[in-house]
């Protein structure tokens, strides 16, 4: 099916099986490869992108869901808040192997922009749905309150 | 992050040390009359230095400094460790670093700490291999761009200074960056001695603020993956196994497969059938609509409900091997005034790494390229070859980042790297091919942690003294079955037993048996081994002997471990970073476990709040360790950080279970890691050393399981001797 979607700001055409997960759309068809495959069932985040601002889990996106919507990846959030995010991700070395974290930070940014000063509790909420297997949880915790403070 | 200095290593020399020989005759082992050699350029260690621009280190016009790295990182940070060792000694502008894996040459990337047997990543000990030879290899580099920057110049190399990537000769006013002598350096004479710097000289090792080089392309989505590898009419394989372990394809019917638009063949494979498909969703589709019919007449059908009564059975009887009798345990048992008796259980665990396993194979010319997170790289190249039906100097191993790893890409058999030579070899190598394991595929993939079972009677004598200790532990061998099969010694598989035979504390008559079960599932080592279920049998065990023996845990182990000062300064300093000796805050209870693993001693004491009479929060975690130099010290805390969230998920309810040989959990639904509101604060203290550096990677995982659960005994007085807690709670006695 050809669709029209809005990726990152830009209007790009696809042809795909309407049922096909907007995960593999982003990665093996356009290439777009910072979100990440991990469970295929909304399970570890670590497809998480934003549609209309909202995170979402790309693997269970059936991809004409997407059309019409404003579609945000790991690679074109470039905001204030993004900025500030990654800063504190490095300033705090966050990541360790990295395979979850474009997942960690759509999801941070998207806490961010509901509740500019999460608690920790907060911050638990919002980020449940993203697994870390290398558990740096400590550092995600941190690395928001860091970043919420230097937006502050 | 594994483990195999256990086999290779010179630490658990106690044991032995395999020759380079046994560990060839350990590869050959996985092909019956087949010959697996290393690669032509594959050298014993030589007694030439090395030129550090032949393989270390490459510098180029731009400035740009990329560290040829011996080992793997799967997220432990070894590149980032070595890289620090090179731009230590060779003066680069840190900014400037960049780090490729490397392999093919046993005499520049043979692990230093196996004896230089094998190249390989595992067992915590990249940076006890990387210590001497990469900072050797910056400082030779140095004197090199010295040289040459001296002959150019005309000046004495001696009045040359180097710093952050730069070259200056202060009398003459010149300069230059790296760049600009690179060429010319690597063609300089190799000093055969050079002076590394001294402790205090040190700019970036054991420096506070030092970051990571890789933070920033994990953070926009740069940072490339095996599965994020793309190539011109590149095919996407899933593949599809047996249900039950040693199960095999009767037939296969692929006319649905086929008929699903982008698929473009589906083919049959040693260990299963693969699609092959232009995209992943239609690779997966395909495989949806496989119709396969399985012979499982060799297949394991046993489940986890057979197997914990086996196992039981078999705790009851002698055990097959002794692997630790010193003094005299039942002697010793028939003075005990008191007796201690206790089986512990543990569960099969998955790696679940969150990148499920895969591998690229590509042929250029006659060369075939296999990208993969290769833990192993040389063995895995003789085994590729072994499958194309070539030679190993014709398959080029690419060494990929991965996501994750904890043991899981140390394979025997090379699985998901070789049965991607085996897909990429049925189209006759016409298109590359990406073989990507769907999250179930890893997870029902087996080379688990072994279940194992202990059994443990510990005697107290009149005066509250340790009266006998009886150890009797059931399970797989890892080892058994694999080409390092050979590093069993006189039937005792070391990774059972390790942590609970020939123990630290001073329990003068103790008896460790053994007996390895056989059964059809795969199992490997998942980070920190063995230590994984003996360091919870015995250190809640010797809680136990401390609240039966009326003694503080803190002062019953520096009782047992008089006269050992690395485990006593760490113990020393956990407590006292904890307040050991204060009272808890109201409705705190704590619980200490110390443990040493790959070389490094770590304390933990750990803090719960109870939410219910059975249910609890980890809220604090103060641990100590004493890893030598810490080369990064943000990293050695980062390690225990990570090492306290994997392993305390782990122990309250990951567990995989077997139902008529089937894999029950295979999605995170299921199979539950520990996610962020479970994570307690963690707090790290490093034991100050200059002491060579020693693992980082796993020590951290084995004491969570036992500080939380001695405290939750401090908290209920119930011993949580079943794994996951969230089984053992309701068996607590």
């Amino acid at each position: 099916m050809q669709m029209q979607l809005d990726v990152n700001g830009r209007k790009i055409a696809v042809d795909a099986p309407p049922d096909m997960p907007l995960l593999w759309v982003l990665r093996d068809q356009l290439g777009m490869t910072g979100t990440k495959f991990g469970c295929g069932m909304a399970q570890c985040g670590a497809c998480t992108i934003h549609l209309d601002g909202q995170p979402v889990r790309a693997c269970q996106t059936p991809v004409e869901t997407a059309v019409g919507a404003k579609i945000a990846t790991i690679e074109g959030i470039t905001d204030k808040i993004a900025t500030a995010i990654r800063a504190s991700w490095v300033k705090l070395d966050v990541p360790q192997c990295g395979y979850c974290q474009s997942g960690q930070i759509m999801s941070a940014v998207a806490l961010l922009r509901e509740n500019p000063k999460p608690s920790d509790e907060d911050i638990d909420a919002a980020m449940q749905g993203n697994l870390c297997r290398c558990a740096t949880y400590q550092r995600i915790r941190a690395a928001i309150h860091d970043a919420a403070k230097s937006l502050a | 992050m594994t483990f195999m200095d256990k086999f290779f290593a010179k630490r658990s020399a106690a044991t032995f040390r395999p020759s380079r020989r046994q560990f060839l005759a350990g590869t050959a082992a996985v092909g019956a009359g087949l010959t697996i050699g290393f690669p032509a350029s594959g050298q014993a260690p030589a007694a030439a230095v090395p030129n550090p621009f032949a393989g270390y280190v490459r510098i180029g016009t731009d400035n740009v400094v990329t560290v040829m790295s011996a080992h793997m990182d799967m997220g432990q940070g070894v590149y980032n460790g070595i890289a620090t060792l090179v731009a230590e000694e060779l003066g680069a502008d840190w900014s400037t670093i960049r780090v490729d894996g490397a392999s093919g040459n046993l005499a520049l990337y043979g692990n230093a700490a196996w004896g230089g047997t094998a190249q390989g990543t595992g067992g915590s000990t990249a940076m006890s291999s990387s210590w001497e030879r990469y900072r050797r290899a910056g400082a030779i580099a140095r004197t090199m761009l010295v040289s040459a920057a001296a002959k150019a110049w005309n000046v004495p190399a001696s009045e040359i200074a180097v710093s952050k990537g730069t070259l200056f000769h202060a009398a003459s006013g010149r300069g230059a960056t790296f760049g600009a002598f690179a060429d010319a350096a690597a063609k300089e004479p190799v000093p055969q001695n050079v002076a590394l710097k001294s402790p205090a000289e040190w700019t970036l090792i054991g420096k506070q603020g030092q970051r990571r080089y890789d933070s920033a392309p994990k953070t926009n989505g740069t940072h490339d993956f095996t599965i994020d590898l793309r190539f011109p009419g590149m095919l996407i394989a899933t593949v599809e196994h047996p249900p039950v372990f040693g199960g095999k394809v009767a037939s296969v019917d692929a006319t649905a497969a086929k008929a699903v638009p982008g698929v473009v063949d589906v083919v049959t494979i040693p260990t299963g059938v693969a699609v092959l498909a232009r995209d992943t969703w239609a690779a997966i589709k395909g495989r949806e609509a496989l119709q396969i019919v399985w012979d499982e007449t060799s297949a394991e059908k046993r489940g986890t409900a057979e197997l914990r009564a086996e196992y039981l059975a078999a705790l009851d009887v002698p055990g097959t091997h002794v692997a630790d009798t010193t003094g005299d345990a039942q002697a010793a048992l028939g003075r005990a005034v008191k007796t201690i008796e206790a089986t512990y259980e543990f569960p099969y665990l998955a790696h679940a790494a969150l990148e499920p396993l895969n591998a690229v194979v590509r042929r250029q010319g006659d060369i075939i390229e296999v990208y993969g997170g290769h833990q192993i790289p040389d063995l895995y190249q003789a085994l590729a070859a072994r499958a194309a039906g070539t030679t190993p100097d014709k398959i080029s191993m690419r060494i990929m980042k991965t996501g994750g790893g904890f043991g899981r890409r140390a394979v025997g058999d090379g699985d998901v790297v070789i049965e991607a030579v085996e897909i990429a070899k049925a189209i006759g190598f016409r298109a590359p091919v990406k073989l990507q394991w769907t999250r179930e595929t890893d997870m029902a993939g087996g080379r688990y942690r072994p279940m194992y079972m202990h059994k443990v009677k510990i005697g107290i004598d009149a005066q509250g003294r340790l009266a006998g200790w009886h150890h009797r532990i059931v399970g797989q061998s890892i080892l058994s079955g694999t080409p390092f099969a050979g590093m069993i010694q006189n039937g005792i598989d070391v990774t059972s037993v390790e942590g609970v035979a020939h123990t630290v504390y001073a329990i003068p008559d103790r008896r460790v048996e053994l007996t390895s079960t056989q059964v059809g599932v795969p199992v490997l080592w998942w980070r920190s081994v063995g230590h994984t279920h003996t360091a919870y049998a015995m250190e809640t065990a010797i809680d136990e002997v401390a609240a039966a023996t009326g003694k503080d845990p803190v002062a019953l182990r520096r009782e047992l471990l008089a006269g050992k000062p690395k485990h006593l300064g760490v113990l020393e300093l956990v407590a006292r970073q904890a307040k050991w000796n204060e009272k808890p805050a109201e409705g705190i209870y704590r619980g200490v476990a110390v443990h040493e693993s790959f070389g490094t001693t770590v304390g933990m004491v750990a803090e719960i709040r109870m939410t219910s009479a059975t249910e609890f929060k980890v809220e604090r975690v103060v641990a100590a360790v004493d890893c030598g130099v810490a080369i990064n010290p943000d990293q050695v805390r980062a390690q225990i950080e990570g090492a306290v969230g994997f392993g305390l998920g782990s122990v309250l309810r990951e567990r995989l279970t077997l139902e008529g040989g089937k894999v029950v959990e295979t999605n995170y639904d299921q199979y539950r890691p520990l996610r962020i509101d479970e994570m307690p604060k963690v707090e790290v203290h490093i034991v100050a050393s200059n002491a060579p550096p020693t693992g980082i990677g796993e020590p951290g995982v084995p004491l969570i399981g036992p500080a939380v659960a001695n405290a939750y005994a401090a908290a209920t007085g119930k011993r949580i001797r079943a794994l996951p807690f969230e089984t053992g709670v309701t068996q607590g006695v």
